[in-house]
């Protein structure tokens, strides 16, 4: 899995709030939470993006509740994958099961800028700053466990493997 | 093992777990409510779901925007209730019989000690407090439970935190976990288990530990526990309706780390905007003017948070420019607050006495916040727009210093009233 796309940086400790307000929550539909995206923050964010683009982020990315919603905004809206110092817990499990890949790097935050490209390799465990003389960095491959919920392409259809 | 090993041992077919492991264990009870449970019965529906793994198991509580705040939410309500008739759930309560889950399900004895419970609800942890392994889990892990009855684990690590000490006069259980949020921070527990003990703790009521295992997940945890003693007995002797059991942590339990806290030290806590680990002590608040104060939610909304909010606010009126919100966190708790003349101490301290809902602690309805305005709130975050507009700012504490700010109009302790 190769993902490349443009830096959006963001800083420590992005709650589930700041990535989909709880006044949006009134609906599951991905391509109206998608549309609401980060807009705490940056209210112009969705418009600014374009499809596979990687938010950057810094530690415990997606803390506070556990909705879905969240996991569900970023992918839908076209973000590629999200890279950050940290997640916090209920993210991660959400991030997986629903199919948006992210990856742990504690050295990426201070070494790109946002509109910066670079190429996330979920294969062989990399990074690369693109238009840079930077060595890739690498990053921690996905425990085995993890890999086989997302090569069978999520929770749900590895219990139904599972299940068949 | 420690106790939070026990449990998740007792739950799979592994005769000793340790910290690392993944494992799948099987589920006592999965919970969802009006926000969560609709992707997760979507999702259910989707990988071929017919019917729940167990009836008694799965449980659903509408709660946050009920009652309906709007059509989009009435919708939502709708489609959860239609499930919950369809697959004949016994714990599905409705506007009327419903509380706040995280009030609601230990009080109505759905949840016991030595149960694992998942629920699509970051404060599920608050069922550590009876000596359960609670956590919170997304919509999609809601879903494979509800079809397979199992879910999978990271075992996680422990630290253990030890109170000991005699607590000063106003400080409560919301006190102490916000204490520990500001010292070790937002993620100072991230993954891990918080096993909450020492003489402090076994003197704490089963309020204030439920308080306590809420705000784990405000410090990253996966889980917050306590272990079981004659309160925990006192406490579900009388609403179990199914066994259950109590877990020790053995001597040479591996920890972590060991955190030592004299409580006698500790006054009451303030969490500042926009993040919880904000935390200053009363007397470091300042002159800080204040617009609406919220007393209730699954933190705070228990019969004896409102009973040190009445005896505070007793003869006394909220401050004219003060809207004072009171959210009883059940109707159990409503009708007790009614028949111990609390309610009546509310309004005529000029409060308005909601219907339990979650509505406001998450700037969903009933007392939303406008650009500008300051908030002090017994609830459990305070990011950024966690009440209602981004401008305005949300300040945690416990229901005494709520209360007597309400009636000084400024955040501010019972000692200057």
């Amino acid at each position: 899995m190769k993902l490349r796309g443009k830096v959006w940086k963001f800083g420590d400790n992005v709650d589930t709030d700041a990535i989909i307000a709880a006044r949006y929550l009134v609906s599951s539909d991905p391509a109206f939470l998608a549309a609401h995206c980060m807009e705490d923050v940056d209210p112009e964010f969705v418009k600014k993006i374009s499809v596979g683009d990687i938010i950057v982020a810094g530690d415990n990315f997606g803390c506070g509740s556990s909705r879905e919603h969240a996991p569900i905004a970023i992918k839908t809206a076209g973000i590629s994958c999200v890279v950050a110092k940290g997640f916090a817990r209920i993210f991660y499990r959400n991030a997986f099961n629903i199919g948006l890949p992210i990856f742990e790097s504690r050295d990426l935050w201070d070494m790109v800028s946002k509109g910066q490209e670079i190429e996330v390799d979920g294969d062989n465990g990399s990074i690369r700053i693109l238009n840079s003389d930077r060595a890739p960095l690498h990053i921690e491959p996905i425990p085995p466990f993890m890999q086989q919920l997302v090569s069978d392409g999520g929770l749900m259809k590895h219990i139904a493997k599972k299940r068949a | 093992m420690t106790i939070t090993e026990k449990i998740l041992c007792h739950h799979t077919d592994l005769k000793e777990i340790h910290p690392g492991m993944l494992i799948n264990a099987r589920v006592d009870i999965a919970l969802g409510n009006d926000i969560t449970a609709p992707i997760a019965i979507t999702e259910f529906r989707k990988a071929g779901g017919l019917k729940v793994f167990d009836r008694d198991k799965v449980v659903l509580i509408p709660d946050h925007f009920t009652p309906n705040k709007d059509i989009d939410s009435a919708q939502q309500c709708k489609f959860i209730r239609e499930f919950a008739r369809e697959q004949g759930l016994t714990h599905y309560y409705d506007v009327g019989e419903v509380g706040i889950e995280h009030a609601l399900l230990p009080e109505q004895g759905i949840v016991l000690p030595g149960d694992l419970v998942i629920g699509a609800d970051s404060h599920t942890c608050t069922y550590g407090a009876l000596g359960a392994f609670a956590t919170g889990v997304g919509s999609t892990d809601l879903a494979a439970a509800m079809m397979t009855g199992e879910v999978w684990f990271r075992v996680p690590e422990t630290i253990k935190i030890v109170f000991s000490g005699k607590m000063k006069k106003w400080v409560s259980g919301k006190d102490l976990i916000l204490y520990i949020i500001g010292s070790i921070g937002v993620d100072g527990a991230l993954y891990k288990t918080m096993e909450f003990t020492g003489d402090t703790i076994r003197q704490l009521s089963m309020a204030d530990r439920l308080t306590i295992a809420n705000m784990v997940i405000e410090a990253g945890a996966k889980n917050g526990i306590f272990i079981p003693d004659d309160i925990t007995t006192a406490y579900v002797a009388e609403r179990a309706k199914r066994p259950y059991s109590f877990y020790d942590s053995d001597h040479d339990a591996q920890y972590a780390d060991v955190i030592n806290i004299d409580v006698g030290n500790i006054e009451p806590q303030v969490a500042f905007p926009h993040i919880p680990s904000n935390v200053r002590g009363i007397s470091q608040v300042g002159d800080v003017k204040i617009d609406q104060v919220v007393i209730g939610s699954c933190t705070n909304g228990r019969i004896e948070d409102l009973r040190v909010a009445a005896g505070i606010l007793k003869k006394k009126k909220a401050a004219l420019h003060v809207r004072l919100i009171i959210v009883p966190a059940t109707q159990g708790i409503y009708k007790q607050a009614l028949q111990e003349g609390l309610i009546e101490t509310f309004i005529d301290a000029h409060a308005a006495v909601s219907t339990p809902t979650c509505g406001a602690c998450l700037g969903g309805h009933m007392g939303v916040l406008a650009d500008g305005e300051k908030a002090v709130s017994t609830t459990n975050r305070n990011f950024i727009g966690r009440m209602g507009h981004t401008g305005s700012e949300v300040y945690l504490a416990s229901p005494a210093i709520a209360a007597a700010s309400a009636v000084l109009g400024r955040i501010a302790g019972p000692e200057e009233l």
